[in-house]
């Protein structure tokens, strides 16, 4: 009856957070893309920051499968720390990024309590109000914020004291891509320890969780608070390279278009966060001399088309793509 | 007071608007989100047959409801009814993708602006009723949405159709077993509830105003709506709207300097307090 | 020796409705008691109160003599009273190992551990491994949960309570779904299990309840109606009338 199991046959699940070599290809690319397109920094910056951003929405909505219309508010909350500290002569960029994530994280905590309540209808509803919440006050606080103008007098320090922050966006390419991988990569070890399995549990079946002796609530308002904290890092980068920070870093578009970006490269996986990101920021760049209601048109009707057709976005074609080639082969 | 008009007319039509979507969710368990396009639809199908055709306001209105009924049936048909038993992501993601399809068709269509609105002349005006100016359109909303409201009652309550309607409801494989044509009852409730909401749109122009952002500035407050009421519950909607619009007009009549703040504040607090909506019965309570 | 699980005047109502009415049962340790009654006589109802999954209105459940009436399930599940579902609950996309690796993981207080993979935690996957072993899943260890037939699945099920080590085993169904040839297997695994574990079993096919339990308590409409040795609830009177037609000679 107990024949000793083979090694190989647990090898799926002890390999399974091994690196794989596409991976570190994929990691090649940020660096190659800093000598292949000098001239498209900034735009390259704001795009793994951005990728940053959609991070923070795929470890709770892909992995622990909480709905939310209002990530933004995170990233308000960061970007804006990041700027009022940066206004009143604390400009150091990583004190900036450490003030975003705390702060962030305590709103994503704080939070959590009204979130975690209820179906995803309500969540969805809850989450989208309370970042309109933060977007009014935000527009009523016009001296805090600066409101529509936007926040005067952000002077950011040269990173670590030493690095500024110069024209051609090169500090604020490094400062964002290293920043983007540090937490990429604390995201890859927590998705695939057993918090991150246990993250997956809930998401495939929450009413198992509990069966099997997890505390359900804990584990959530840890993810939401972590997501929470990676948004607002994320919103302290952008107020730091851009030496700028307004309110629509709180609008509803926001988190509605981050929303499309995981879709569209496929939530669950992380890569596919970067890959949507990259896609959709790319695609936006090149048609932005378009007419606005064209790429508003079209890009709604993308959004149709992923979730009728291509649920799991590219991540999901990929796969699909990779089996059929299996197949064939 | 003339805030109460106001806040009840405001009430009125979010009631008329969100009904619709009070229904799809109740019946579909479908979030639509796009379902403030219907109404603009509507507004602007009205617009549109005031400013270039000339026709009367009484017949422009109507043939608003008309066209987001159409355009209710269509959409249902080809695309909603795939998405029914989709999560609710799916479907704010689709839902939120029609939206920007339909508000950037307005903007391409109609421009930014708002649209200006002519109230005919017998809609115009004030009443004097013991020291009360009671605005004569304010009435006339109040009336008119009351009328649909009690129609809806009347419907749901002792037409075939309606009983159709709950027990497709209540039980869908046990109304197929009965031989009622489950589909087309979707179909239809879907063309009621847009057509209710392209009404809603087209009377509102003069009120909540329109321009290509209005599914997103006032979705807020259909969901409050549906949320409060209770989804699929008729009487429930009418009470959350008219409470709704009377504090939103208060609001911003006493306190303007917090402005939307509070609406927010308001969902968020109703929804934390009873997550499945203060009314929550079945299609009639 | 104190019971491993009771009950002392469990009540439940959803609205009007009775659902538990003033419950008092009584499980023995290393005991293979069994809860039979007529479809919506409230067993489902009752454990889900004994699991934590519904509060009751009145009355106490009590665990090797500690009352648990205010814990949470998961709470109990750590002291030791595991359920299975009538209908699979699964985590559909995992493999069975990964599913069964979790909840070894959770046992041992290793959930919230974020930084080492779960495959680095060799005690766990080796645990699981030989749990999903002896219940004859070795095969498809790796296979995604969604493509395997139903009975495989429902011995998933069973592994996913078996990885909590519970000393309080609540079987709902476990038959249920499950076609005649494969659950002679199941209630194989099941009889299988040591006198450590005690077991309360909600079964409606007779011939499994009377060739497996040695104590039978009959729920009708919420309440209690016998409690006894199997010989002889299979002659009360009451318990015939109440399953008129249906043979409980076993």
């Amino acid at each position: 009856m107990s024949t000793q199991l083979k090694p190989a046959e647990l090898d799926p699940l002890r390999r399974a957070a091994d690196w794989q070599r596409w991976e570190y290809a994929f990691w090649l690319l940020p660096l190659a893309a800093y000598f292949i397109f000098p001239k498209s920094l900034s735009l390259l910056s704001q795009i793994a920051i951005t990728a940053l951003f959609a991070l923070s929405l795929d470890l709770i909505l892909g992995y622990a499968g909480i709905v939310s219309l209002g990530q933004a508010a995170f990233f308000g909350l960061g970007a804006y720390a990041a700027g009022l500290m940066a206004a009143h002569g604390m400009g150091d960029p990583t004190l900036g990024l450490l003030v975003a994530a705390l702060i962030a994280g305590c709103g994503g905590f704080i939070s959590s309590f009204l979130v975690l309540r209820g179906t995803d209808l309500t969540r969805l509803m809850v989450t989208l109000g309370v970042a309109m919440m933060l977007y009014e006050a935000a527009n009523k606080l016009t001296e805090l914020t600066g409101g529509v103008d936007g926040l005067q007098g952000i002077e950011v320090k040269p990173l670590l004291g030493y690095f500024n922050f110069d024209l051609y966006g090169k500090t604020a390419y490094w400062y964002s891509v290293v920043v983007l991988f540090a937490l990429f990569f604390l995201a890859r070890r927590i998705v695939h320890s057993p918090f991150g399995l246990s993250l997956q549990g809930i998401r495939q079946n929450v009413g198992r969780m509990p069966a099997i002796g997890a505390p359900v609530h804990g584990r959530l308002v840890a993810v939401y608070t972590l997501s929470a904290a990676y948004a607002g890092v994320a919103g302290a980068l952008l107020t730091q390279t851009t030496q700028f920070v307004s309110l629509d870093v709180l609008a509803f578009s926001r988190s509605a278009e981050l929303l499309l970006m995981l879709v569209l490269g496929g939530a669950g996986c992380l890569y596919g966060a970067l890959i949507g990101t990259a896609v959709f920021m790319t695609a936006h760049h090149f048609l932005s001399n378009m007419n606005p209601q064209y790429w508003q048109f079209w890009l709604g009707a993308l959004l149709v088309l992923i979730v009728l057709f291509a649920r799991d976005g590219v991540i999901g074609l990929l796969v699909r793509l990779r089996g059929w080639l299996r197949k064939s082969a | 007071m003339t805030i109460i008009f106001d806040g009840l007319a405001s009430g009125m039509l979010l009631f008329l608007i969100s009904v619709g979507l009070s229904v799809t969710l109740g019946l579909m368990n479908f979030v639509n989100l796009a379902h403030g396009s219907f109404a603009m639809l509507g507004g602007y199908v009205c617009a549109l047959m005031l400013s270039r055709y000339g026709l009367p306001f009484l017949l422009a209105v109507p043939l608003a409801a008309l066209v987001a009924a159409l355009a209710g049936v269509l959409l249902e048909r080809l695309l909603y009814r795939r998405l029914y038993a989709a999560s609710p992501l799916d479907q704010v993601l689709f839902s939120i993708g029609l939206n920007f399809m339909a508000i950037s068709a307005a903007h391409y269509f109609f421009g930014a602006q708002q649209q200006p609105m002519v109230l005919p002349e017998f809609l115009r005006g004030q009443l004097h009723f013991s020291g009360l100016d009671v605005g004569i359109y304010r009435l006339f909303l109040i009336t008119v949405g009351l009328t649909l409201a009690l129609c809806l009652q009347w419907l749901l309550a002792k037409t075939r159709f309606g009983a159709q309607l709950r027990a497709a409801v209540d039980n869908p494989r046990a109304a197929r077993g009965l031989g009622i044509n489950v589909e087309r009852i979707f179909t239809l409730a879907f063309a009621l509830g847009s057509a209710l909401a392209g009404m809603g749109g087209a009377l509102g122009i003069e009120i909540l105003g329109l321009d290509p952002g209005f599914p997103v500035k006032y979705i807020v407050y259909f969901l409050i709506v549906v949320a409060v009421g209770g989804s699929g519950n008729i009487k429930g909607s009418l009470i959350a709207a008219l409470l709704l619009g009377l504090c939103d007009v208060a609001g911003k009549y006493y306190l303007p300097q917090i402005g939307a703040f509070v609406i927010y504040v308001v969902m968020v607090v109703m929804l934390i307090a009873r997550p499945q909506g203060l009314f929550n019965r079945k299609l009639l309570s | 020796m104190k019971p491993a699980l009771q009950t002392r005047r469990l009540l439940r109502k959803f609205g009007g409705y009775i659902a538990t009415n003033e419950v008092s049962l009584s499980v023995e340790q290393g005991a293979r008691h069994a809860l039979i009654g007529p479809n919506g006589a409230g067993k489902t109802t009752l454990i889900n109160l004994l699991t934590g999954f519904l509060e009751p209105d009145a009355g106490a459940v009590i665990l090797n003599g500690n009352d648990v009436t205010q814990l949470a399930q998961h709470q109990r599940v750590k002291r030791g009273l595991v359920r299975t579902f009538q209908i699979n609950k699964l985590f559909a996309d995992m493999s069975a190992l990964e599913s069964v690796t979790l909840a070894v993981c959770e046992r041992l207080g290793w959930g919230w551990n974020w930084w080492r993979p779960v495959g680095d935690h060799q005690a766990a996957v080796d645990e699981a491994a030989e749990l999903l072993s002896s219940l004859g899943l070795r095969e498809v260890l790796n296979q995604p949960t969604r493509s395997l037939a139903y009975g495989k699945q429902r011995l998933i099920e069973i592994a996913l309570a078996l990885a909590a080590r519970p000393t309080v085993l609540l079987l709902d169904e476990p038959a249920a779904g499950v076609p005649a040839s494969e659950s002679r297997e199941l209630f194989e695994t099941i009889a299988q299990l040591p006198r450590s574990v005690t077991i309360l079993l909600i079964e409606h096919d007779m011939d499994l309840v009377f060739r497996f339990a040695d104590r039978i308590s009959v729920l009708v409409n919420g309440a209690l109606l016998a409690e006894d040795k199997p010989e002889l609830i299979a002659v009360d009177k009451r318990v015939r009338e109440v399953y008129l037609g249906v043979s409980l000679d076993g």
